[in-house]
């Protein structure tokens, strides 16, 4: 158990020394804010990547520009802001709530819940299908006459 | 009505069918810049040709113009720079931004292929560039006659891209 502890201990120490950083901060907590930032803002040249993983100059540059921003003690809305208001909404790994972006936000659960009703509405039939009464076996004396008699043909040849 | 249920499937293969052949044609490198309609940024920075002179945004008001942004280091300004030229002896209102450049290296670039450029603002930490929403060179910006940002265009402009787009809009600019 002891040694558990101090090989994770090892470990993760390790993964903390391995963040990027070439940047000084007042304060962890201003650490964090620019690593969620620069996570979360996308890189306007090389577009799948965000501003944390990419080489390219412009994203080099806007993380020295986060960072002068974080150490003027800007909020996080702010710099987003100064982003946004130079690349726009593109820069935003979270695009805001308009009425271009609704059916982004909402489109997959909207199609959730279609799918929900179609597969609700087919197992409430087979339900119904299921405990309907059966079709009633009872035969009437005629029936059972011409039954017995066809039997009785069939035995016969 | 069971009927319409069976052409479902089709339905929903053509919508989507249609999706992605125009997504054959979109072109994702393509920014719509959120400057448009806005005015140039502010900005005080030297010229290329002379570091005594300062270019504030206010010279570019009264006329129509392009803004490109170029830098020696960049392949491609090199293929549209040609084209400038004869642009520039047209009459078209060419200003340029170096950005992030060294500036010994512009004014060669430019003495030798010509300077098309009738403002040229040395932006050599790249701070005009990050207020204008630069994400690459070059890219070239036209701005009405009260430095207002009306289009912008990334990438090389050639011959077709002027005769198909931005002539027009160029045209259009100076006959307000």
């Amino acid at each position: 158990m002891r040694w558990l502890s101090l090989l994770l201990g090892t470990l993760l120490s390790l993964n903390v020394l391995a963040a990027i950083d070439t940047y000084e901060f007042n304060d962890e907590a201003e650490r964090q804010r620019f690593r969620v930032l620069t996570e979360e803002l996308r890189c306007p040249k090389c577009q799948n990547q965000n501003i944390a993983d990419s080489n390219a100059p412009i994203a080099n540059d806007l993380r020295r520009e986060i960072h002068r921003m974080l150490d003027e003690g800007q909020s996080d809305d702010e710099i987003v802001d100064f982003l946004v208001t130079r690349y726009g909404d593109f820069v935003m790994y979270r695009p805001p709530l308009t009425g271009k972006t609704l059916l982004l936000w909402f489109g997959p659960a909207a199609l959730l819940l279609l799918a929900l009703l179609v597969v609700l509405n087919i197992v409430r039939r087979r339900r119904q299908a299921a405990s309907a009464p059966p079709v009633t076996a009872e035969l009437s004396d005629a029936e059972r006459q011409r039954l017995s008699q066809l039997l009785d043909k069939q035995s016969h040849d | 009505m069971r009927r319409a249920i069976l052409l479902l499937p089709l339905a929903v293969f053509l919508l989507v069918a249609v999706f992605l052949y125009r997504g054959l044609f979109l072109n994702p490198t393509e920014l719509p810049s959120a400057l448009i309609g806005k005015p140039f940024p502010a900005f005080d920075l030297p010229s290329v040709d002379n570091p005594e002179q300062r270019i504030t945004e206010k010279a570019l008001l009264g006329k129509a113009a392009l803004v490109n942004v170029w830098g020696t280091w960049c392949v491609s300004c090199r293929v549209e720079h040609p084209v400038l030229n004869k642009l520039a002896e047209q009459g078209v209102v060419i200003h340029g931004v170096n950005y992030k450049d060294i500036n010994a290296d512009a004014i060669k670039w430019l003495d030798e292929f010509h300077n098309p450029y009738q403002l040229n603002i040395r932006d050599e930490l790249g701070s005009l560039g990050l207020d204008l929403g630069v994400y690459g060179a070059p890219e070239t910006f036209l701005i009405d006659k009260q430095g207002i940002i009306r289009d912008k265009f990334v990438g090389v402009i050639d011959e077709r891209v002027w005769r198909e787009s931005l002539a027009a809009k160029y045209q259009a600019l100076v006959d307000e």
